[in-house]
């Protein structure tokens, strides 16, 4: 692929065609129209077609045009952040938790510290789920507590015993003077305690504020960021629980 | 006898066991009380606004009662004894001097003068729902209602109630009947109503009763303006569904959307808290001439479309059999479906008609809530556009009461402006060039749309016989619906729950059962 340099295709090799559609907010006039074009002429679009030109209410007008674009793709230069797991559909997560587990992968989520922002944990766990994906209680093979808000940490250690976790999931909204990377590190200190270090569960905190570089410095193993779906979180789970199974077989092998 | 040759019998069987599985709900309903009920009686009762806080003076109040007498009496009678002792005339002052600890509660050992008190502040409270509702009944004689059926549903939500309003108004000119503003994201699980104007929110506005007020009277000058009555749609689910009933009566929205069934399986409340905050919440919507919107769809966006079609069936029946018994009259039952079968599924289209075909003959007089595609919109959206378009044409063909507008952009952004003129377009066609197609169309008898319709019902009959060899709570419990395991003693709100005490008074609900 290195060097391979292309141009959109409308129905001939290196024509450059491209379609477009924007509104603009203006009554539909020839005027208008003009003002399309040069928007178009901007986007690179040269020569640009208004094909299409429909004013909605009063002064708004939505187009659509077609044009030659000069730009150039090199596929070489082509550089994407890449994920370290693969994202898995709903049933895909299923089948590697009954193939690789065996068992239902059990998941406690919780709002820690004070703050009573459950929003991001709902979205992530709640059937309902955020932006048309379900939550990780739709997913079969999971089995989902969620503790809600102003869970304390030694209560979050006690839910992940009972139920035997295989990960927690914590989220953060509030930042007030760093409160979320007080009680993210006071969390993951808690668990190192309680728990013998191959029997620790996942350990995942969430929020719109986190910085995902920083799992290693809250002593947590994921952090998701702003805009995280439930489906990221799942394959992820399922990516990293598989890895530390493996891992153990290959111990148990060696001693 | 309809288009699908329905046997009666079975039919009746299906309404008889709906019947059978509501009844001990019911029961359960009338003999427990909750936080949110008690608060929806303050409500009526006149109490408004919040503290510093933000917390709603209601609120504070019913848990001042609680915290000195429990709630197994109902608050009306705490209240109202408490307010008669301090010589005070209003409870919103009483609720302030309770909350700094300055008045203390007990349920009174002779209860008439409190009893009536509480009766005349009540009734007066619903006196104002009953105006509102005599209110809107002029607005549609006086201005005309919509032009036809199935009535046009549009969404709006920016979060920011002052955005909203010139979105809802351009939405309604632009040919929309219906307005729904879409609640933030989690509202449904706060314990309170937040108060007043608001202009941030998740992927939504919050419902308050100002915002509420706000956009009924923006659309009010909308409909004036267009000669045409614009309805009002917000929600009554979550933790605050009787408040938020008695919000909507009192700000004279037209629809909530008011499930039996959606709170416990897709927001995880707990089972006794949902149902015993519906019944209360149906008693006033009944009351206040709304009509309710089910969430039926709900299901088919986590189950399979086909395998799960029966399940819709049954939770029709349920919510049909609930709200019934709440009063509500056949014409206030906005019950939900969805066209949601996999478009790559052979025959898919048949399917979605012998299913929407299916819920217009076995609720005959009820506008049906139709519902579009959303979890086959990849974003694709030239693909989405064609979808929605055959949604919509089955919607004609079956005679849908409102049709929610479908979205070609679904799953991709919030809707722009363009992508609801075009989504309209999309309507105006399919309706405009086959409106009338329903009277032609007769399903071959004994064909794939018959035999399906008659499947979907009989799958129903026999679930809802399963059930009732159990109990309804033992079926969400099983994770019968959806595929969400619910117990009773599980859940959010549960704190919230409290059987009657033998003295147990609720002025609000002897005045609805009364009517």
């Amino acid at each position: 692929m290195t060097g391979r340099v292309v141009r959109p295709y409308g129905d001939t090799t290196g024509d450059g065609m491209v379609q477009v559609s924007f509104t603009l907010p203006v009554a539909h006039d020839k005027r208008a129209e003009g003002a399309a074009l040069q928007l178009a002429g901007k986007m690179g679009l040269d020569p640009a077609m208004l094909v299409h030109a429909r004013q909605m209410g009063d002064g708004y007008t939505f187009f659509v045009v077609y044009g030659r674009v000069h730009h150039l793709v090199d596929l070489g230069a082509v550089r994407v952040a890449e994920r370290d797991y693969p994202l898995l559909s709903a049933k895909e997560v299923n089948t590697a938790v009954k193939r690789r587990l065996r068992r239902k992968l059990s998941v406690v989520g919780a709002c820690i510290g004070t703050d009573a922002h459950t929003v991001g944990i709902d979205a992530i766990l709640n059937v309902k789920g955020i932006a048309g994906e379900k939550g990780l209680e739709y997913y079969r093979e999971l089995r989902v507590l969620n503790l809600g808000a102003q869970v304390t940490v030694p209560e979050l250690v006690e839910a992940a015993r009972v139920e035997r976790a295989d990960a927690v999931l914590v989220s953060q909204v509030v930042t007030q003077r760093d409160a979320h990377l007080h009680n993210v590190r006071e969390m993951s200190a808690a668990f190192r305690e309680a728990f013998p270090a191959g029997r620790r569960p996942l350990l995942v905190a969430g929020g719109p504020r986190f910085d995902e570089m920083m799992a290693g410095e809250l002593g947590v193993d994921r952090i998701f960021g702003r805009g995280t779906t439930p489906r990221e979180v799942a394959s992820y789970l399922v990516h990293a629980l598989a890895a530390e199974k493996k891992a153990a077989e290959k111990k148990v092998v060696a001693a | 006898m309809g288009k699908l040759g329905l046997d009666p019998v079975t039919v009746a069987r299906a309404r008889a066991l709906a019947a059978e599985v509501g009844r001990p709900v019911v029961e359960l309903a009338r003999s427990h009380t909750t936080v949110s009920v008690e608060r929806a009686v303050l409500r009526l009762a006149g109490v408004t606004g919040a503290d510093p806080d933000g917390i709603p003076w209601v609120n504070r109040l019913v848990d001042a009662v609680a915290a000195d007498v429990g709630l197994g009496h109902g608050v009306a009678l705490p209240v109202f004894d408490a307010l008669l002792r301090e010589g005070l005339d209003d409870v919103t002052l009483l609720a302030q001097k309770a909350a700094a600890g300055s008045v203390r509660f007990a349920v009174p050992a002779r209860a008439a003068a409190s009893r009536r008190a509480a009766l005349r502040q009540v009734r007066a409270g619903l006196r104002l729902v009953d105006r509102r509702r005599a209110e809107r009944e002029r607005l549609v004689r006086r201005l005309g209602d919509a032009p036809r059926r199935p009535w046009i549903y549009l969404i709006v939500a920016t979060g920011d109630i002052f955005e909203d309003i010139p979105q809802a108004q351009a939405a309604a000119r632009a040919g929309a009947d219906v307005i729904a503003v879409i609640r933030s994201t989690g509202q449904s699980l706060l314990d309170y109503v937040p108060e007043g104007a608001t202009r941030e929110g998740f992927a939504g506005t919050y419902a308050t009763r100002e915002n509420f007020r706000l956009m009924r009277a923006a659309l009010d000058e909308t409909s004036r303006e267009l000669g045409r009555y614009v309805r009002l749609t917000n929600y009554a689910s979550g933790l605050c569904m009787p408040e938020m009933a008695v919000l909507a009566g009192l700000e004279r929205l037209d629809m909530m959307l008011n499930d039996s069934m959606y709170g416990i399986l897709f927001r995880d409340i707990n089972p006794v808290r949902t149902f015993v905050d519906q019944r209360f919440s149906r008693q006033v919507h009944a009351r206040a001439g709304i009509v309710i919107n089910t969430g039926e769809d709900n299901y088919l966006t986590t189950a399979d479309a086909v395998e799960a079609a029966h399940t819709v069936t049954v939770s029709q029946l349920l919510n049909e059999y609930f709200a019934h018994e709440a009063g509500l009259a056949d014409w206030q039952l906005g019950l939900g479906h969805a066209f949601e079968i996999d478009p790559d599924l052979p025959e898919s289209f048949r399917l979605e008609l012998a299913h929407a075909l299916l819920a217009r003959e076995l609720f005959p007089d009820a506008p049906l809530k139709w519902m579009p595609p959303t979890r086959h919109m990849t974003g694709d959206v030239f693909r989405g556009n064609l979808l929605d378009g055959f949604f919509n044409l089955v919607g004609a063909l079956t005679g849908q009461g409102i049709l929610l507008v479908g979205m070609m952009t679904e799953a991709v952004v919030t809707p722009w402006l363009s992508d609801r003129d075009i989504a309209l377009q999309n309507v105006r066609y399919v309706l405009g060039a086959a409106g009338g197609l329903h009277e032609d169309f007769v399903p071959a008898p004994g064909g794939f749309i018959q035999r399906r319709a008659h499947e979907v019902l009989r799958e129903a009959v026999a679930l809802l016989g399963r059930i009732a060899e159990g109990s309804l709570l033992d079926a969400i419990a099983d994770g019968t619906f959806g595929i969400m395991k619910r117990p009773a003693d599980r859940g959010k709100g549960l704190d919230g729950v409290a059987a009657h005490e033998a003295d147990y008074y609720n002025p609000a609900t002897e005045l609805l059962e009364a009517a």
